[in-house]
């Protein structure tokens, strides 16, 4: 797991050192025309003038040190930066991944004990439809749909500024906002999370203790609830764990299409403005990110399969 | 998990032995992906023919809605470019995009599998190492990292695909490569004294072959969509049509002329759609088993 992490560290470092131009460059840009005094000073400011190894070893004893540097153009250290838009990005993974779990899960369970009939076909083309359409598609969709349209719901952000809402009106406001790009986020995932849970099902279903249960003259419902979906859950907490990173990924789409202050919009704008340490941090954060949550979901599976021990 | 067994309920009377082909016609939703694919592949081949003229010019009078001139069906977007030529033509990006960039990870992924299970060992442990360092970092993130980096163009974008969607190929071929590398087959030609190059070539990848095939198509359709999602951000190639840029573009008039966005979405949808389709399809066909259930 270090090694993993410092492996995203390493990989992190020199990707963005092949890249042409520097932050200083950018820098010098973005203040008008300046003169290479002020550049070779600025590139000592900030340590570019050195040679790479010894950038890399600085930037390693900073990750030591929870340092990620400065980010020049926000005018703020990296590590507050993302921290600020950490909290937003966490709460949209959250919201749509509980959405497509719960609702995906449900969906599959019911196209599962149908399975064959009306209910499954129409579930199961649903999904199908859902985990072929781009997330930045069903993103402005739902915008011209809900917003544009029925002008039920905002078109972006995550707070109404001008309301200036306080207590539980705050809260009502910025789950008004979360809906869409929630909903934008998760029906892909949702997708995968009827067809896994779909599958998995029938596959329990044939096994012997599910035999054993009707056999005993257990009531379909029961069986389907306490003993087939507690085993079918296993892997849809599998999937959970390796579709974290691709999550991350997707609300840099939809964080852009909403205007969510999240992670994802940040790492959006840190590429276009050549801000290689922001972009390195985010980098760098959005795979602790998916190393802790792997670490939660290992958990997850000793609680809801008492048989499977963590190793060392 | 399969899509056409979930579609459709199963089907009860088996052949004994048939064709590949002749299993996957035998269900409706392979052949429903085959046919949508080979519309896709017919627009690519012909877009040439039905639009020779560069489909990022001027060629109408902008914002016409579909159905508003019969000279452009799709409309025209609020540059006067028909959105008819783009599709036609975006057509042959994504697909070509789609299929290099799944080349390029069908080379890696199969490779670094292939070694990792054959040699074991230390080999194995530093290979999934690395495999589980790309499973780790964002796979769609480090794809805008890398064309950030190298510039837009269609190569680059290919590189970036290609280099981010190899990890779950490398392990279900790693896993399949482990359980062949005990078995008889692959004893029996290391007592022959066939070199480790030709046992890997010859004897275990041609039997590792079919998750290979149901994964590719799969893969190209993922590869389709990143390329898309990439285009939309704008880190697609500014000299090329793209249905992703094409709805990022008409991101701008969504307010009022949402058709400019959403149509080539369509687009996009339909092909993703064949290949899952597909994909599905060669699983089932090459996996007698699930056909029973």
């Amino acid at each position: 797991m270090a090694l993993v992490v410092l492996g995203i560290a390493v990989v992190n470092f020199f990707l963005l050192h092949l890249a042409p131009g520097d932050a200083a460059q950018v820098l010098a840009g973005e203040a008008g025309s300046a003169t290479p005094e002020y550049m070779a000073a600025l590139r000592r400011q900030f340590g570019l003038d050195q040679p790479l190894p010894v950038q890399f070893v600085q930037y390693l004893g900073n990750l030591l040190t929870f340092n990620l540097g400065f980010s020049f153009r926000h005018g703020l250290p990296v590590l507050e930066l993302i921290g600020q838009r950490l909290p937003a990005t966490l709460l949209l993974m959250t919201a749509s991944i509980g959405f497509a779990v719960l609702a995906g899960s449900a969906l599959g369970v019911v196209a599962a004990r149908n399975a064959g009939r009306l209910a499954d076909t129409l579930i199961s083309t649903l999904a199908l439809l859902f985990y072929a359409t781009p997330v930045f598609w069903i993103g402005l969709v739902l915008v011209v749909v809900f917003s544009v349209g029925l002008d039920w719901l905002p078109v972006g952000g995550m707070t109404s500024v001008e309301a200036g809402y306080g207590g539980w009106d705050h809260v009502k406001d910025v789950a008004r906002h979360l809906v869409l790009p929630a909903a934008t986020l998760g029906l892909f995932y949702l997708a995968i999370y009827t067809r896994l849970m779909r599958a998995a099902m029938l596959e329990v279903t044939t096994q012997d203790f599910v035999r054993t249960a009707v056999a005993k003259g257990l009531k379909p419902r029961r069986i389907a609830l306490r003993h087939v979906l507690r085993n079918a859950l296993l892997p849809v907490v599998t999937m959970l764990g390796v579709q974290v990173g691709s999550i991350l990924g997707g609300a840099v789409l939809v964080e852009t299409i909403f205007a969510w202050p999240g992670l994802g919009r940040l790492a959006f704008e840190a590429l276009f403005q050549r801000d290689l340490n922001l972009l390195l941090g985010i980098l760098l954060c959005s795979s602790a990110v998916v190393v802790v949550v792997n670490l939660a979901v290992d958990l997850l599976y000793t609680v809801l399969d008492p048989r499977i021990e963590l190793a060392r | 998990m399969s899509i056409a067994q979930s579609v459709l309920p199963a089907a009860e009377e088996r052949p004994v032995r048939r064709g590949l082909f002749a299993r996957l016609l035998r269900r409706p939703s392979p052949v429903a992906g085959l046919v949508l694919l080979g519309a896709i592949l017919a627009m690519a081949a012909l877009a040439d023919v039905a639009y020779p003229v560069d489909p990022l010019d001027m060629v109408g009078t902008p914002f016409l809605w579909p159905g508003a001139d019969p000279d452009f069906p799709l409309g025209t977007d609020m540059m006067g470019r028909d959105i008819a030529a783009g599709i036609f033509h975006g057509a042959r990006v994504s697909l070509l995009i789609g299929g290099v960039a799944t080349l390029v990870s069908l080379v890696i992924g199969v490779g670094v599998g292939a070694i990792a299970g054959f040699f074991r060992g230390r080999a194995d442990h530093a290979l999934m190492h690395v495999t589980e360092l790309f499973q780790t970092i964002p796979p769609f993130l480090f794809a805008i990292v890398i064309v950030a980096i190298l510039q837009p163009t269609m190569t680059n974008v290919v590189l970036a695909i290609g280099l981010t969607s190899w990890p779950s190929l490398a392990r279900l071929v790693r896993a399949e490569v482990l359980r062949l590398r005990d078995g008889e087959m692959v004893q029996a030609s290391i007592v022959l004294g066939l070199s480790d190059a030709r046992i890997i070539l010859t004897h275990v990848l041609p039997n590792v072959l079919a998750p290979i095939v149901v994964s590719a198509s799969i893969m190209v359709a993922s590869a389709i969509l990143t390329e898309s999602s990439l285009a939309f951000l704008g880190l697609g190639d500014p000299n090329i049509v793209s249905w992703g840029s094409m709805v990022g573009a008409g991101r701008e008039v969504l307010r009022t002329d949402w058709y400019v966005a959403t149509v080539p979405g369509l687009a996009i949808v339909a092909a993703v759609l064949a290949l899952n389709l597909l994909g599905d399809g060669l699983n089932d066909a090459l996996d007698p088993r699930q056909n029973r259930r």
